[in-house]
């Protein structure tokens, strides 16, 4: 947690994908203009699908501020007519006036809590979509995407991100609704009542527009700088709590907390510094409203002397003024969110911009029924844009035959695992399953006949159970049981204070590594897959682990292909044929027996696993 | 699906008052510059409302009576310094407040990182990082805006309104009181409103907090999903808290409107009653018009204070819902504590340090059942202790006590004599050192990850080439020879925001990072489990090396790894069952012996010439009942 590289340079940075400049942030660079109408369009496909939830909202809204204006305009009335009126002993103008009032108000109440229901429906549909939208392109984007980006960043996109966009939507839309209706249909009264004061009023416009414009430079800037700094403090946040064990026992609690500070600081700064531009932009409307008002009085005034206007109408004319200002304060607001969302947008729209390394084909071929015959065909492979891993791979697994991969760390063994389950796609030649080119395959196909066990037993939180039904969401119970009796977990978790149903905790630290593997053991066997890959994935198992899952892959690993990953030779010495892979080449391949007989270098480390197993 | 990670809710008895006024401790620096802002804001409110009085001078003066132009202008010129000093006020406000704002929330964001910090892991085992995440986010912005916005617009509308209230009484007293009437079903409205969006306000966050959950799993985890093809799965079991947290959001926007319609409907008709009253009052001169105008111009003044009560009132109620799950957090005491006068750590003996568990029994929560049971062990000076048991019967638990990561139950665990918990974390956690099985690097150079390892008081002593040598004599060691090929070499950023590295590359680092400070105790989680066995004698032997000074407790699940060892502990049933020589125990020990060769009792196993591979035995392995149970936790 050096506070040195807060960012990878560009020369140890995972590679991009080919051909693709990226900006700081690690999203594709585009000129600003393309960024923002990138980031509009999200926005506008957000919002279509609501589209007539918005007019009626709009509409509302316009009833509601009609409603609310009708005020002043019937105070003058009845001062003007009402008044003379009743002192001639007719009390029917003021009555009428008075009670249209009373309607206007009960108007104005019901259609300002329709508004506040309605814009929160639009609001929080326009949220779920977007929610949704960015959770199903992150699942969607390939690993190579997830390596370069980081999690932390995918997080901050999801929670932050999202949140900044909502404050538009809730408050903003209607207010911006709201606010410009009131703006125009105060504009218009005034006219209507005395065009001479609307002059004043449109002329006081100008000025508006010009701060606006300022505003509108001055925030974006701050807004992007705010959310790739709130992305920075997210990310430090998340990569800390999840290696908490290791901050608190390597004493980094101090230097982590001082990166921290700063990354705060920065985000602090950025947002401290938006909400100053936004403290002129509202001051200087406060500023034209306010002298505005005054002209208006000033020219009004004169001109009641002159007899040129009634005093109700100046009265009126003056209120108009100011309520025509008011709600600019709220368009301010509405623009400062504005803002925010759209340096958020920004971020959201890039990474829904991310195409996956690893697309779903276009037409889809069907495998319904799997033999599990896998073929590697002149397969070339190397991460990005990165050194070529595995140079050319040529590699026929018929159909039921268990292999293992014994090599070095880094001889591309996992490679092989990655492409074969593919996580990635080859940049040459290609992946077979029973002769369709895995590109071609359909997804669902793909994952039921292939499936990949890794080192890494992530369990998610819920009950134990439910983390081995991630194998197969429609299993029974038995179904489920059954599958841990294949790998010996079931007594373990039988034990468990409510056996299946019992949580597991937070990142599943409460069960051992051991048996955490042996929980994600139990998923694959329960998905049943044509074609199973275990990388490393008895790694943390004792011995006696070990061989309760070795007699369960026995049973299960009849009649199905199987690519094992492991460096204990008491794993490998079980399969039908051992591939041993050095600099992404096989170099020998053959049955266990006949490597053996053969001296080359499985030879040699099975003479040295014998030796370490004689040390006993 | 993630349950609600969080303990239950506390504070919900306490007034909302009381609760956000905790919050003092980090807005006190701020406290003079918002007063000072609220009273700009005050008094721009109350330019605001002295207009209409100019207007009321105005219309009752010149314009109706004498006709002086030069009093007209003068009215115009006195509304336009209000507006323009309202505007000064207004800029005053913003510059005092919001700036401080940031700093309050920065400040309660970096307190919250540094008590997370200071918990011990047991918290961070119950609590989900997403939860963790949006409370050091999400709330604390919604407080920071309630703070800066709310509480500040909360005031001045209140006040607006009570003064607003007082002009019109002054203006006219019956008016005013038809005025005032209309306040009292809305202030009942009010209360039956803050019951409700209460509720509603807390839950609607901890949903954001289980979201942030989800998604934080659905990232940590993508290669699961991915190879199981699960991501529509969780896509939809996502969309589904989403849309709870839709639903609740919905519910707390139903009981807002309640409340605006009320705050819309109420104030209106009463104007309304006024206007027929005022008017008919004018007519026959118990009113002047100037007074009217003037009332009616206060109303339309106070009408966006009134009509903002409502949405105020929601905005302090979630930023209350925030302010109670920061203090949750905050409120958990650090169970693992420095005390109160740390001993200091003994000097390091010339043999090497003495590690002494007596009777140590450890239980991961008051109601649940003791993982260790009383286990007695000493690791003598230099000695390296190999930790065997089964998976699950509590190797790591163990391991972790010695730096204290968790803390005993019961019994004790002794540094050269002294207790762990008499020293101070910093000087107990330099002299021991982890390798743990999950390894995890952070984010930044190898260099600097391996040099981690090193206390900063030595580090500072060595020369850049001593630091060099020690960083590359401890790759070495631990056979991480590839990280010369990386890109940048040493330099090469690795971890989250770097290179990522598998399995076995990120061990080997972690094993160097271990073994650089060249510690007095080191303890090693099956640190080799990725590796093969050719590499894994390698390390063993640069171990074996490098350690001679180094007391050592590792945890072995394979013979190879139990030869790094001088003697070896059986751990079973929460208690040590054995301590001797491999060799010895594998004779006499027959859990020992199971658990190394999964052989059962008695029978020397031994089938197709590969003795760990024994073929059927699984059937008949005796499986004690209290061992499995064990192994739970």
């Amino acid at each position: 947690m050096s506070r040195a590289a807060p960012r990878p340079d560009a020369a140890t940075a995972p590679a991009p994908a080919p051909g693709a400049a990226r900006d700081e942030e690690g999203d594709l660079a585009l000129q600003p203009r393309d960024v923002r109408r990138r980031s509009l369009a999200l926005l506008g496909s957000l919002l279509r699908p609501v589209t007539r939830r918005v007019l009626t909202t709009a509409l509302v809204v316009v009833g509601a501020q009609l409603a609310l204006v009708a005020g002043p305009a019937l105070v003058a009335l009845g001062i003007d007519r009402g008044l003379p009126a009743l002192r001639d002993g007719d009390a029917a103008p003021l009555l009428l006036v008075a009670g249209t009032y009373a309607v206007a108000a009960l108007v104005a109440g019901v259609l300002t809590a329709a508004t506040v229901r309605l814009a929160a429906r639009v609001s929080q549909a326009v949220l779920l979509d977007l929610r949704r939208r960015v959770f199903r392109h992150t699942q969607r984007l390939s690993l190579e995407f997830h390596e370069r980006y980081t999690s932390g960043r995918v997080i901050s996109r999801q929670t932050s991100d999202v949140e900044a966009l909502r404050e538009l939507l809730d408050g903003g839309v209607t207010t911006l609704a709201a606010s410009g209706l009131a703006m125009v249909f105060t504009a218009i009264s005034l006219v209507v009542l005395d065009w001479r004061s609307g002059m004043v009023l449109l002329v006081a416009v100008v000025p508006g527009v010009l701060l606006t414009r300022w505003f509108q430079v001055r925030s974006q800037a701050q807004y992007r700088r705010s959310r790739t700094a709130v992305a920075r403090v997210i990310v430090r946040f998340v990569e800390t709590m999840t290696g908490i064990r290791a901050v608190q026992a390597f004493r980094r609690e101090a230097q982590v907390a001082e990166v921290y500070d700063d990354l705060t600081e920065e985000y602090r700064a950025a947002n401290a510094e938006a909400i100053r531009v936004n403290g002129v932009f509202d001051t200087g409307l406060v500023l034209i409203g306010n002298v505005t008002v005054a002209v208006v009085l000033l020219v009004g005034g004169l001109r009641v002397l002159d007899g040129d206007l009634a005093v109700g109408v100046l009265v009126a004319a003056v209120l108009y003024a100011r309520r025509f200002f008011a709600p600019l304060a709220q368009i301010g607001m509405f623009y400062n969110s504005f803002q925010s969302a759209t340096a958020a947008l920004e971020k959201l729209s890039a990474l829904l911009a991310e195409e996956p390394t690893v697309p779903d084909p276009e037409r889809p071929a069907r495998l319904p029924a799997v033999t599990g015959d896998v073929r590697f065909d002149g397969v070339e492979f190397g991460y990005g844009t990165g050194q070529t891993v595995l140079p050319r791979l040529d590699l026929h697994l018929p159909a039921g035959q268990t292999v293992a991969l014994v090599g070095e760390t880094g001889a591309g063994k996992s490679t092989v695992a990655k492409l074969l389950a593919r996580f990635y796609d080859p940049r040459e030649g290609a992946v077979r399953l029973d002769g369709v080119d895995l590109r071609d395959l359909d997804p669902v196909d793909l994952r039921r006949a292939v499936v990949m066990v890794t080192q890494e037993a992530y369990l998610f939180s819920g009950s134990v159970g439910a983390n081995i039904a991630l194998g197969r969401p429609d299993a029974t119970p038995a179904e489920i049981e059954a599958a841990a009796r294949a790998v010996g977990v079931h007594e373990l978790i039988a034990a468990l204070p409510e056996g299946y149903d019992t949580g597991v905790d937070t990142r599943g630290v409460r069960l051992s590594a051991g048996q955490r593997q042996l929980v994600s053991f139990a998923r694959a066997f329960l998905a049943d897959p044509a074609v199973l890959v275990l990388d490393e994935a008895t790694s943390s198992l004792d011995i006696p682990g070990e061989q309760l899952v070795q007699e369960g892959l026995r049973t299960l690993l009849t009649g199905r292909t199987a690519v094992v990953i492991a460096h204990r030779l008491s794993t490998v010495m079980h399969a039908d044929r051992v591939l041993v892979v050095d600099g992404g080449r096989v170099v020998e391949d053959g049955s266990p027996e006949q490597l053996v007989a053969a001296g080359g270098r499985f030879a040699a480390l099975h003479t040295q696993w014998q030796e370490s197993l004689r040390a006993t | 699906m993630p349950t609600p990670s969080a303990p239950a809710p506390t504070g919900g008895s306490v007034s909302t008052t009381r609760a956000l006024a905790r919050l003092i401790r980090w807005a006190r620096p701020a406290v003079p510059r918002v007063v000072a802002g609220g009273l700009a804001t005050l008094a721009a409110s109350l330019l605001a409302l002295a207009v209409p009085q100019v207007l009321r001078g105005v219309v009752n003066g010149p314009l109706l009576t004498d006709g002086d132009r030069s009093a007209v202008v003068r009215a115009a010129l006195l509304v336009l310094a209000l507006g323009v000093l309202e505007a000064f006020l207004v800029w005053c406000r913003r510059a005092l407040i919001a700036t401080p704002g940031t700093g309050v929330e920065r400040h309660m964001r970096t307190d919250l990182f540094r008590h997370l910090l200071d918990l011990p892991v047991a918290f961070h085992d119950r609590w989900s990082g997403g939860q963790l995440l949006q409370r050091s986010m999400g709330d604390l912005h919604t407080v920071r805006r309630w703070m800066v916005f709310g509480l500040v617009q909360l005031v001045v509308s209140a006040t607006t309104v009570l003064v607003g209230a007082g002009l019109m009484m002054y203006t006219s007293p019956l008016l005013g009181l038809v005025y005032l009437a209309g306040a009292l079903p809305v202030i009942w409205l009010g209360f039956a409103f803050r019951q409700d969006y209460k509720v509603v306000a807390r839950r609607a966050r901890d949903q954001a907090g289980d979201l942030a959950t989800s998604v934080e799993e659905s990232v940590h985890g993508i290669r699961v999903l991915k190879a199981f093809g699960r991501g529509e799965d969780a896509l939809e079991d996502f969309v589904r808290q989403a849309d709870d947290l839709r639903e609740t959001e919905l519910h707390k926007a139903r009981a807002q409107s309640r409340m605006s319609f009320a705050l819309a409907w109420i104030p209106e008709t009463t104007l309304a009653v006024s206007l027929g009253l005022g008017v008919w009052l004018a007519a026959s001169d118990s009113v002047s018009i100037g007074a009217l105008v003037a009332f009616f111009a206060t109303a339309a003044v106070m009408n966006r204070p009134v009509e903002s009560l409502g949405q105020l009132l929601a905005m302090t109620l979630d930023a209350r819902a925030g302010t109670d799950r920061f203090f949750e957090v905050m409120d958990t005491g650090a169970a693992v504590r420095d005390p109160q006068h740390p001993a200091a750590l003994p000097a390091a003996p010339a043999g090497g340090s003495r590690v002494e568990l007596a009777g140590v029994r450890f239980a991961h929560g008051a109601r649940e059942e003791e993982v260790l049971r009383g286990v007695d062990l000493v690791l003598e000076p230099g000695e390296t202790m190999a930790l065997v048991g089964l998976t699950g019967s509590g190797k790591t638990t163990l391991l972790q006590l010695v730096p204290r990561l968790y803390d005993v139950t019961g019994g004790t665990v002794r540094l050269d004599g002294v207790d762990v918990r008499d020293l101070a974390r910093r000087d107990l956690r330099s002299a021991v050192s982890v390798a743990f099985e999950d390894p995890i690097l952070f984010s930044a150079s190898v260099r600097e990850n391996v040099l981690m390892g090193v206390p900063e008081e030595e580090l500072a002593r060595l020369s850049a080439a001593d630091t060099d040598a020690l960083v590359h004599e401890a790759l070495d060691v631990a056979r991480a020879g590839f990280v010369h090929r990386l890109p940048a070499g040493l330099d090469t950023v690795i971890g989250e925001e770097g290179l990522s590295l598998s399995g076995g590359q990120r061990q080997r680092v972690a094993l160097a990072r271990a073994i650089a400070g060249r510690p007095r105790v080191l303890v090693l989680d099956d640190p080799l489990s990725a590796l093969d066995v050719a590499t894994e004698a390698e390390v063993t032997a640069g171990l074996r090396r490098m350690l001679r000074a180094t007391t050592t407790l590792v945890v072995a699940h394979r013979t190879s790894t139990v030869a790094l060892a001088d003697r070896v502990a059986v751990l079973e049933d929460g208690r040590v069952t054995g301590v001797g020589r491999h060799t010895d125990l594998l004779a006499t020990h027959p859990h020992y012996r199971y658990v190394l060769t999964a052989e059962a009792d008695g029978g020397p196993g031994g089938a197709e010439g590969a003795p760990a591979a024994t073929a059927d035995v699984t059937s008949d392995l005796p499986l004690p009942r209290g061992e499995r149970t064990e192994a739970t936790r």
